[in-house]
C-alpha cells in the first residue's frame, strides 16, 4: 500500500472549510508547516472566511418578516397577485391610513371611549389581564410552533389570520390560545419584548360592522380596536396611546398587505 | 402544509442572508426569497426527494437571482446600491467591526456572480462541495477550482482594502 494520496486543491479549500478528516487535517497542517508561504495564504483565506460569516451572520439572526412565513405564503397562494403590487398598494394604503388614524385620534383626544363603550375592547382587555400575568402556560401553542398556531386557530375562526411580525416595535410572539367568545370563538396572541411587557392581539368575528380605530382607556390596560369586514381586531397592552398606536398601525398594516386596499369608513 | 413548513422554515434566515449578501437591500432581498419561497411551494412535490431541500431552496433562489439580473441587463436599467442601508443594516457599534464589514462587503463586490455564490453558499451557508456542484450544474472538481479562484479574489481585496466605493449591482 502506498501512502497517503498527495496534498490537492480539494485538501486545502476542505481544510479552510473545516471539512476533513481528523487524519487527513493533522496531514494537511504538517504540509503546511513546511510551506510557509502556502500557509500565510491559507490562514489569510480563514481570517477572511471568518470576517465574511461574521459580518453577515446579524441577518440569519432577525426575526423572519410575517410576509415570508410558509403558512401565510401558503394561504396566499392561490389567488395572490404579484407581490410588488402588493407592496405598492400596501404604501399607498399607509399613507391614506396615517391620515384617517390621525384625524381619528385627533378626534378623540376630547373624551376617550370606556371599555363599556365598545364590547370587542372590554373582551379584549379582560382576555388581556387574565393571560398577561400568567408565568406558567401564558399561551396554549407556542410561538415555535407558530404555522401550526395560525392555521389552527383560522380554522377555529373560519377566518385567514395571520401572527403579525412586531419585531420593528420590539415584541416577539410568545404564542397563541383560543378563547370562547358571544358569537363563537376568538383567538389571542401574545407578544412580549425583552424588558418583558406582553401586549396581547384579540381576533374574533365581529357581525358585518366595519369601525375606524378606536382608543379605549380601561384600568389596567389600554386597547386599539378596529372592525374591518366584519372582523375585529383589538391590540391591548399597558402602554400609552402612541405606542399602542404605532403597534396597531403595523398590525393594521401587515393584516392589509396581502389584501385588497380598503380604507376603513369613518363611524 | 405543517410538513412543508418544517422543511422549509428552517432555511429562511439562512435564505435571507445570502439574499442580502447578494443585493443589500433589505426589501429587496426579501421580496427575493418570497418568489423563491413561492416557487419552492409551487414545485414542492416535484423536487428531488433526496432528504435535505437545502440545497434546492440556494439554487432556486440563485436562479431567480441571475434571471432578474439578465432582465436587467437586457434593459439596461442600473440600480445603485444603497451604501446607507448596508450601513445601517449592520447595528454595531465597534467601529473596528464596522470597518470589517465594509471591507467584507466592498471585497464581495469585486467578484463576479458566480463567485460570490460559490463563496458565499459554501463559506457562509455551509452547501457541500456536491450540492454546490449540483447547484451549478457543473463537476465537484470545477467547484473546487472556482472555489479556489473566489477565495484568492476575496483575500486579495480584503489585503489592499482598496475596493471601489460606488458600485452597481451587475
Amino acid at each position: 500500500m502506498s501512502g497517503p494520496p498527495p496534498m490537492g486543491e480539494d485538501d486545502l479549500n476542505a481544510f479552510i472549510d473545516g471539512r476533513l478528516s481528523s487524519e487527513r487535517h493533522a496531514l494537511v497542517a504538517r504540509f503546511l508547516d513546511e510551506h510557509p508561504e502556502l500557509a500565510k495564504r491559507v490562514e489569510a483565506d480563514i481570517a477572511a472566511q471568518t470576517a465574511l460569516r461574521d459580518s453577515l451572520l446579524f441577518k440569519a439572526t432577525e426575526p423572519i418578516p410575517a410576509r415570508l412565513r410558509v403558512a401565510n405564503l401558503a394561504a396566499t397562494r392561490r389567488s395572490a397577485p404579484r407581490y410588488r403590487l402588493q407592496i405598492a398598494a400596501a404604501a399607498a394604503l399607509l399613507l391614506m391610513f396615517g391620515g384617517v388614524v390621525g384625524w381619528f385620534a385627533h378626534a378623540r383626544l376630547a373624551a376617550p371611549l370606556t371599555a363599556a363603550d365598545t364590547p370587542l375592547a372590554a373582551e379584549a382587555m379582560r382576555a388581556h389581564r387574565v393571560f398577561v400575568v400568567e408565568t406558567v402556560h401564558p399561551v396554549e401553542v407556542a410561538a415555535a410552533q407558530e404555522a401550526h398556531l395560525v392555521q389552527w386557530l383560522s380554522r377555529r375562526l373560519n377566518h385567514p389570520l395571520k401572527a403579525p411580525d412586531l419585531s420593528a416595535q420590539g415584541f416577539h410572539l410568545m404564542g397563541g390560545r383560543l378563547l370562547p367568545a358571544n358569537a363563537g370563538a376568538a383567538a389571542q396572541l401574545m407578544y412580549q419584548n425583552d424588558a418583558g411587557a406582553r401586549l396581547t392581539i384579540y381576533l374574533r368575528a365581529d357581525g358585518d360592522k366595519e369601525t375606524a380605530f378606536q382608543f379605549v382607556q380601561g384600568q389596567n390596560a389600554s386597547a386599539f380596536t378596529w372592525t374591518e369586514d366584519g372582523f375585529g381586531y383589538a391590540i391591548a397592552a399597558q402602554a400609552d396611546r402612541a405606542q399602542l398606536l404605532r403597534i396597531a398601525e403595523s398590525v393594521y398594516q401587515q393584516n392589509k398587505g396581502s389584501g385588497e386596499p380598503k380604507r376603513p369608513p369613518p363611524t | 402544509m405543517d410538513d412543508i413548513a418544517a422543511n422549509l422554515e428552517p432555511h429562511i434566515p439562512g435564505l435571507r442572508r445570502y439574499a442580502w449578501a447578494l443585493l443589500r437591500d433589505r426589501e429587496a432581498a426579501d421580496d427575493l426569497v418570497q418568489d423563491c419561497l413561492e416557487h419552492a411551494l409551487a414545485g414542492w412535490h416535484m423536487r428531488r426527494r433526496d432528504g435535505n431541500p437545502k440545497a434546492w431552496l440556494f439554487t432556486i433562489l440563485r436562479n431567480l437571482h441571475i434571471s432578474e439580473l439578465r432582465r436587467r441587463a437586457r434593459r439596461g436599467t442600473r440600480v445603485e446600491v444603497e451604501e446607507a442601508d448596508s450601513a445601517e443594516a449592520f447595528q454595531e457599534a465597534d467601529p473596528e467591526r464596522r470597518l470589517i464589514f465594509r471591507d467584507c462587503l466592498s471585497a464581495l463586490d469585486t467578484l463576479s456572480e458566480e463567485q460570490k455564490s460559490i463563496l458565499l453558499l459554501v463559506g457562509v451557508e455551509d452547501l457541500s462541495y456536491a450540492e454546490m456542484a449540483k447547484a451549478l450544474d457543473i463537476p465537484i472538481g470545477t467547484v473546487m477550482s472556482r472555489l479556489s479562484r473566489a477565495r484568492e479574489r476575496f483575500r486579495q481585496a480584503m489585503e489592499t482594502g482598496a475596493a471601489p466605493r460606488l458600485r452597481r449591482v451587475k
